[in-house]
């Protein structure tokens, strides 16, 4: 199907009316012309500005995801990520759960990691360098209580990081997450400030889809001084049994959903977020291809996270996404990301 | 690959043969089809305990086996079942071993050097290389640690004590081989740093060289990143990797991570993994 057909173009309407005019050289032709070439001379430009940190693209790497090493964040760069996070940092290291902890399945993956990490003194000294790295790099940090928060960003002062992430919606991790209770607006609240008034960096809180009422957490996010909305987290916990073993798959049972399936709840959210807030907002949930970040785009979100979609279609999936957004920008004739930002709202 | 010769989750399959290859060896038989290229490796899940990752060492049309070294806790489980149990396998995952045209066709020549445990990865590959111009060398720290010595014919056996074959490395013979020789592609697995002298050896020589690389993994499948080797990952980039790769990998050699991702020395690596 003929995309151009729902949505003409100026040089498709002009294309039109020669059709009509018996393709009888005319004033349209000058026309045509002139429209054509300035449309290929303007390619979309997909720059964005997210809380004062200018990416080159909207496309970032989660958490989680490839974040253990400088090296890959090199890579992931390389493959054209507009921001990439690092894998989340607590104050001590942590082991995490047992194998298996990642399983894909047909609607996307199931992972319970557990929060592996060198903790933030070993994080600090990998990330030391960090301008090697020609992207912005996000620290997503963890902690049980606001304390625990406040102490890896101080370990991590030294560390050029663009921002500051706290996911307070993890759903497999005992004392982390929703199983700390920091999926409240009250917890939310206290973590937030108190990491608020220990840096000056743009601070992205990280909302799991569980929450009923997304648009009020992320409020209380965002009173509390918040920079942006990073939405969302895995769903669930979800579980995969094995029926020959009669066991679950992973070694902690239950994990949280991340890709296709969570794809459309991770939309809504961000819609109803976008409501709710004045602050821009990461969109993270199912993204694989340039039509789900614009769909993510027009819900609301500023920027996109892409990570489960790097199983499906490789690291290079940054680039791929960028260039399907361009085409369809150009033949919708949207030039910028800021003109598409929430305009799915009424 | 079509769906019966991969598994994206664990699949049980019944023990179908145990063989003991040593003191603390043993292999465990499936009879069941694989897709799977010398080099690569499988995920073997006992279900509520642990998941790791395996080389194939034994592999044919209907079935494939892997080699387990008595080392931890899972290791020690394994060894204790019997035909008829089940395990989960997912896989195979990673890259594998490449074999240049050269050496297909007979007029070039390639070399074999496998060191303790790491022999398990290159079982499949010398089969495959059976009738070619090869050369295969392995390697262990006694002789009670040798394996598959009589899986072949045409071996040189290296032991670092003497107890069996010749007193040294695999690596001590390397230079009369290559002026023998002349060969065009060196393949290695086992502790890093003799696959380490085997690479400089194939840099100075200007030969290909084709290492299987270890390291502690999490997913199998290049998301998780803890696996990483200077912005390769084992699992899904390796864990075979060849000369060109290897020149950008600084860590080869030298780091790597522990479990809770925090970057090691090999020598504290090995510690914690036991070997």
């Amino acid at each position: 199907m003929n995309k151009e057909t729902h949505f003409p173009s100026k040089v498709n309407v002009l294309r039109t009316i020669k059709k009509y005019t018996f393709n009888k050289p005319c004033i349209f032709d000058i026309l045509l012309h002139i429209s054509a070439s300035k449309n290929q001379m303007t390619a979309p430009n997909l720059n964005i500005n997210l809380c004062g940190i200018k990416l080159s693209n909207p496309t970032i790497l989660p958490s989680g995801f490839l974040g253990t090493s400088k090296s890959l964040l090199k890579r992931v760069a390389d493959n054209g990520a507009g921001a990439a996070t690092i894998k989340s940092v607590s104050l001590a290291p942590r082991e995490g759960h047992k194998n298996p902890t990642v399983i894909p399945f047909e609607a996307g993956m199931l992972n319970a990691v557990g929060y592996s990490n060198p903790g933030a003194e070993e994080t600090a000294r990998e990330f030391a360098n960090i301008n090697e790295i020609s992207i912005p790099v996000i620290a997503s940090i963890i902690g049980t209580e606001a304390d625990d928060f406040v102490s890896v960003v101080d370990k991590l002062s030294e560390t050029q990081f663009s921002a500051i992430e706290l996911p307070l919606s993890c759903p497999h991790t005992p004392g982390f997450g929703l199983l700390a209770g920091q999926g409240t607006p009250e917890s939310t609240r206290n973590i937030v400030s108190a990491v608020r008034k220990a840096t000056k960096l743009p601070i992205f809180v990280k909302l799991s889809p569980n929450i009923p009422e997304i648009g009020n957490l992320a409020k209380a996010a965002e009173d509390a001084g918040a920079n942006a909305i990073t939405a969302v987290n895995t769903l669930g916990p979800g579980m995969i049994i094995n029926i020959e073993a009669r066991k679950p798959v992973l070694s902690y049972k239950v994990g949280g959903v991340s890709g296709p399936a969570l794809r459309p709840i991770a939309t809504r959210c961000v819609y109803d977020i976008y409501e709710a807030v004045k602050i821009p907002i990461i969109g993270t949930g199912g993204i694989s291809t340039g039509r789900h970040a614009i769909e993510m785009i027009m819900a609301g979100a500023t920027a996109v996270g892409i990570g489960t979609g790097i199983y499906q279609r490789g690291m290079d999936i940054f680039r791929k996404i960028c260039q399907e957004m361009e085409t369809w920008m150009s033949e919708n004739n949207f030039n910028n990301i800021d003109e598409m930002i929430g305009i799915a709202h009424d | 690959m079509t769906e019966e010769l991969y598994f994206e989750q664990p699949v049980m399959m019944k023990i179908d043969k145990i063989i003991n290859e040593s003191d603390d060896t043993k292999s465990f038989m499936f009879r069941h089809k694989l897709g799977y290229n010398p080099g690569q490796f499988i995920m073997v899940w006992l279900p509520g305990i642990d998941e790791k990752p395996f080389a194939v060492s034994c592999f044919g049309e209907d079935f494939f086996g892997i080699t387990v070294l008595e080392r931890g806790n899972f290791t020690k489980l394994m060894h204790k079942m019997k035909p008829g149990e089940q395990v989960g396998i997912r896989g195979p995952f990673g890259h594998g071993f490449s074999i240049p045209d050269n050496v297909k066709d007979g007029t070039g020549s390639a070399c074999i050097i496998g060191g303790g445990c790491g022999m398990a990865s290159l079982t499949v590959l010398i089969e495959k290389l059976q009738g070619y111009n090869t050369t295969t060398l392995i390697g262990a720290t006694t002789k009670t640690k040798l394996l598959f010595k009589n899986r072949y014919k045409d071996i040189t056996i290296f032991t670092d004590d003497g107890s069996e074959g010749r007193k040294g490395y695999p690596t001590d013979i390397l230079e009369d081989l290559h002026n023998k020789h002349n060969y065009n592609i060196l393949y290695t697995c086992g502790p890093e740093i003799m696959m380490t002298k085997v690479y400089q050896f194939c840099n100075k020589h200007d030969i290909q060289c084709e290492a299987s690389l270890e390291r502690y993994m999490k997913c199998g499948i290049g998301i998780c990143g803890q696996c990483v080797c200077d912005g390769q990952m084992v699992c899904k980039d390796g864990p075979v990797f060849n000369s060109q790769a290897l020149d950008k990998m600084n860590d080869f050699g030298s780091y790597s991570l522990l479990k809770s991702g925090q970057r090691v020395s090999l020598k504290e690596y090995g510690e914690w993994r036991g070997c």
